[in-house]
C-alpha cells in the first residue's frame, strides 16, 4: 500500500503542537525538555518527509536530520546539568519556584 | 577532498588554534603558572585581533559555497573580535576572585568556542553551517550563564536561558524545514534565494518566515521574543551579560541580514517588510518603556539593549547601505556599552552593589568612573557629539534613502523613542552627578584589565564618530563584496 506524504505530515503537526502545547503548559522542568525535544523531533520529522516525497535524488534533508540530532542531545545534556544544579539549590524542578528575579 | 581549502578559513583557524593553545595550557600548566593564564590568554587574543584586522579576505567560496569568507563577514568578525577583547580586559579581575580562579580557563575556553560559532554563522551560506554555528555560539552560553556556582541566581538565570534558547531553535528548525519543502531540494543560501524568487507565495513560507524570524529573534531578544532578557542578564555573571549583549547580538544581527536580504530578498515587500515593520517598533518602544522603572543596573541595561536591538534591527530594511550602517551601529554600541558595562562590573567587584542607588553621588569619590559612566550613557542615547549620534544617524539615513513613507514613519517613531530613552540614561547621570548626599560608593583604585578597557571605551566614543576611517572601513567592507549599496 502506497501512503501519501500527508499520512506522514500529520502526525508531525500534531508532535509539534503537542510540544508548543507542553512547553507552555507544563510546569515541571524535565517536562517541559520532553516537549521541547517534541519539538525538534517534528522538525526533524519533516525534513526526512519532504526529501523522501519531494526531491528523492538528493540527500541534504537526511543529512540535516542526522546533525540535528546530534545538535538536540547535545541540547538535553546541557539542559539537564543546569536542572540538576537547579535541583540542588531548590529541592524541585518546579518552574513557578524559580522566581527569585521578578520585578 | 581537497584539504587546502581550509586555508581560506583563516580567522576561524586562529580562534581555534587559540583555543586549543589556552586549553592545553589550562590542563597541564603547573599551580605556580596558573595565574600567568589571564595575562597569557588576553594577549595572545589581542595578537589574534590584530591579526584578524590585518589579513586580507580570500574572498573565496569553499566547500561547494557552504562558507564564504569575503570583506563583510571577516570586518564583522574583526569588529566582534575588538568586543570580546574589551570583555576580556575587564573581566581579568573578577577571573582571579577566590570562587573563579580555580576554573577561570573554563571561562576562556568557552568564550572562544561560542566566538568560533558566531563566525561560523557570519560566514554560512548554507542552513546546516548555520544552525551548527548558531548552536556552537548558545550551548556554551548557557554554561557560562551558571559560572557562578555559588549564587542561586545563576542557575536560575541558566535555566531560563537554555529552555529559551532550545524553544527558540526548535522553533527556527521547524521553520526551515517549512522553508526546505519549496527550497527545490537544497539547503544553499543561494539555491533557496531561486527556488523563492521563482516559486508562488504560499502559506508555508509565510509560517516559514514568521517561526525563521521567531528563531532568530529570540538570539537577538527582539520584542514578542524578550522575555528571558532581563532575568538572565540579571543572573548571570557581569562579564558573561556585558558579552551576551553585545558579541552574541552583532553576530545574530550580521546573521538575519544575511538570510533575510540574501536569501529571502524577493519576498521582501511581499511578506516580511511588514513583520519586520512591526517587530522593530515593538521592540524599541517596549524596550524603551520597561527601562524607565528597573532600578537594578544589569536589568537596566537588559532593557536599554533590548530598545538598541531594535534600532541595529533597522538596517535589514535599508539592503546593503543599511548592512553598513549596521555593522558601524554594533562597533559603536560594543564600545558604548562595554564602557558602561566595564564601569558596572569594577564597582560590583569592589563592593558587590549594583541598585541605581548605590550610584548616588559617585562623582565625589571616583570621578574617573563617573566620568567614563556619564559618556557612555550620553553615546548609547545618542548626544552629539559623541559616536552614539552619528551611528544613529547614519542607520536613519540608510533607511531614509529607500524613499518609502512607510519607512520614514518608522524613523520617525524611532527618532521619538530615542527622545525617550534620553529621560532614562539621564536618570544615571542625574544619579551621578547631581542627587544630594554623601556617596555610597568608597573611593577606590580599579584594577589595571578594567582601566585599559574603561580607556579604549572612551577613546571609542569619542573618536568614533569623529573620525570617518571606522565608517570607511565598513562601507568599503561591504561594497567589495556585495557591490552597489541601496
Amino acid at each position: 500500500m502506497d501512503l501519501s506524504m500527508l499520512w506522514y505530515l500529520v502526525p508531525s503537526v500534531i508532535m509539534f503542537t503537542a510540544g508548543v502545547f507542553g512547553f507552555i503548559t507544563r510546569r515541571n522542568m524535565i517536562a517541559m525538555l520532553i516537549s521541547l525535544e517534541l519539538i525538534l523531533n517534528s522538525a526533524d520529522l519533516n525534513f526526512v518527509i519532504f526529501n523522501r516525497f519531494l526531491f528523492p535524488g538528493q540527500m541534504e534533508g537526511m543529512i540535516f536530520t542526522l546533525f540535528a540530532i546530534a545538535i538536540a542531545a547535545a541540547e538535553t545534556a546541557v539542559a539537564i546539568a543546569i536542572i540538576i544544579n537547579i535541583y540542588r539549590s531548590l529541592g524541585n524542578t518546579d518552574i513557578n519556584s524559580a522566581k527569585e528575579m521578578r520585578h | 577532498m581537497d584539504y587546502s581549502q581550509f586555508g581560506a578559513m583563516l580567522p576561524e583557524l586562529i580562534i581555534l588554534g587559540l583555543f586549543l593553545i589556552v586549553f592545553l595550557f589550562d590542563t597541564f600548566c603547573g599551580e605556580g603558572q596558573k595565574k600567568m593564564l589571564t595575562p597569557f590568554t588576553t594577549i595572545l587574543f589581542g595578537l589574534a585581533t590584530v591579526a584578524i584586522w590585518l589579513i586580507p579576505s580570500s574572498g573565496e567560496a569553499i566547500f561547494g559555497g557552504m562558507y564564504v569568507d569575503d570583506t563583510a563577514c571577516k570586518a564583522m568578525k574583526a569588529i566582534l573580535n575588538i568586543g570580546v577583547f574589551i570583555v576580556f580586559l575587564q573581566s581579568a579581575k573578577w577571573t582571579e576572585s577566590d570562587e573563579v580562579a580555580i576554573r577561570k580557563g573554563e571561562f576562556y575556553e568557552l568564550i572562544l568556542v561560542t566566538l568560533f560559532g558566531m563566525y561560523l554563522m557570519i560566514s554560512a551560506r548554507h542552513f546546516l553551517l548555520f544552525i551548527i554555528g548558531l548552536e556552537s555560539a548558545s550551548l556554551p552560553l548557557a554554561a557560562l550563564v551558571a559560572f557562578n556556582k555559588k549564587h542561586y541566581e545563576s542557575h536560575e538565570a541558566a535555566v531560563k536561558y537554555i529552555l529559551t534558547a532550545v524553544f527558540s531553535s526548535a522553533i527556527l528548525m521547524a521553520g526551515l524545514s517549512y522553508i526546505y519543502a519549496l527550497s527545490g531540494g537544497s539547503l544553499y543560501f543561494g539555491d533557496i534565494a531561486e527556488a523563492i524568487a521563482s516559486g508562488s507565495r504560499s502559506g508555508l513560507l509565510i509560517v516559514g518566515l514568521a517561526f525563521l524570524i521567531a528563531g532568530i529573534g529570540f538570539k537577538l531578544s527582539l520584542v514578542p521574543f524578550h522575555l528571558w532578557t532581563a532575568d538572565v542578564y540579571q543572573g548571570a555573571p557581569t562579564a558573561i551579560t556585558s558579552y551576551l549583549s553585545v558579541v552574541s547580538k552583532g553576530a545574530a544581527a550580521y546573521a538575519f541580514f544575511i538570510i533575510f536580504v540574501q536569501v529571502f530578498g524577493a519576498v521582501y515587500s511581499d511578506l516580511w517588510e511588514w513583520m519586520m515593520y512591526a517587530v522593530i517598533i515593538l521592540t524599541i518602544t517596549v524596550g524603551n518603556l520597561f527601562a524607565m522603572r528597573q532600578k537594578n543596573m544589569k536589568r537596566f541595561m537588559a532593557f536599554s539593549s533590548i530598545s538598541q536591538a531594535g534600532y541595529i534591527m533597522l538596517g535589514v530594511m535599508a539592503g546593503n547601505f543599511g548592512l553598513a550602517s549596521m555593522m558601524f551601529y554594533i562597533f559603536v554600541y560594543i564600545v558604548s556599552n562595554l564602557g558602561a558595562f566595564a564601569v558596572i562590573s569594577a564597582i560590583e567587584n569592589k563592593t558587590g552593589k549594583l541598585s541605581m542607588d548605590d550610584y548616588d553621588g559617585l562623582h565625589k569619590t571616583n570621578p574617573w568612573l563617573s566620568f567614563a559612566m556619564t559618556l557612555a550613557m550620553f553615546s548609547l542615547a545618542g548626544i552629539p557629539p559623541f559616536a552614539g549620534f552619528f551611528s544613529k544617524i547614519l542607520i536613519f539615513t540608510s533607511v531614509t534613502s529607500t524613499g518609502s513613507m512607510a519607512l520614514y514613519m518608522l524613523v520617525l517613531i524611532a527618532l521619538i523613542n530615542t527622545i525617550i530613552s534620553l529621560y532614562y540614561y539621564l536618570l544615571v547621570v542625574k544619579a551621578i552627578w547631581i542627587k544630594p548626599g554623601d556617596a555610597k560608593v568608597e573611593a577606590f583604585r580599579s584594577s589595571t584589565g578594567e582601566r585599559i578597557a574603561i580607556w579604549l571605551c572612551v577613546a571609542g566614543i569619542v573618536f568614533f564618530g569623529l573620525v570617518p576611517y571606522i565608517y570607511d572601513y565598513c562601507y568599503d567592507a561591504v561594497k567589495t563584496a556585495y557591490g552597489l549599496l541601496i
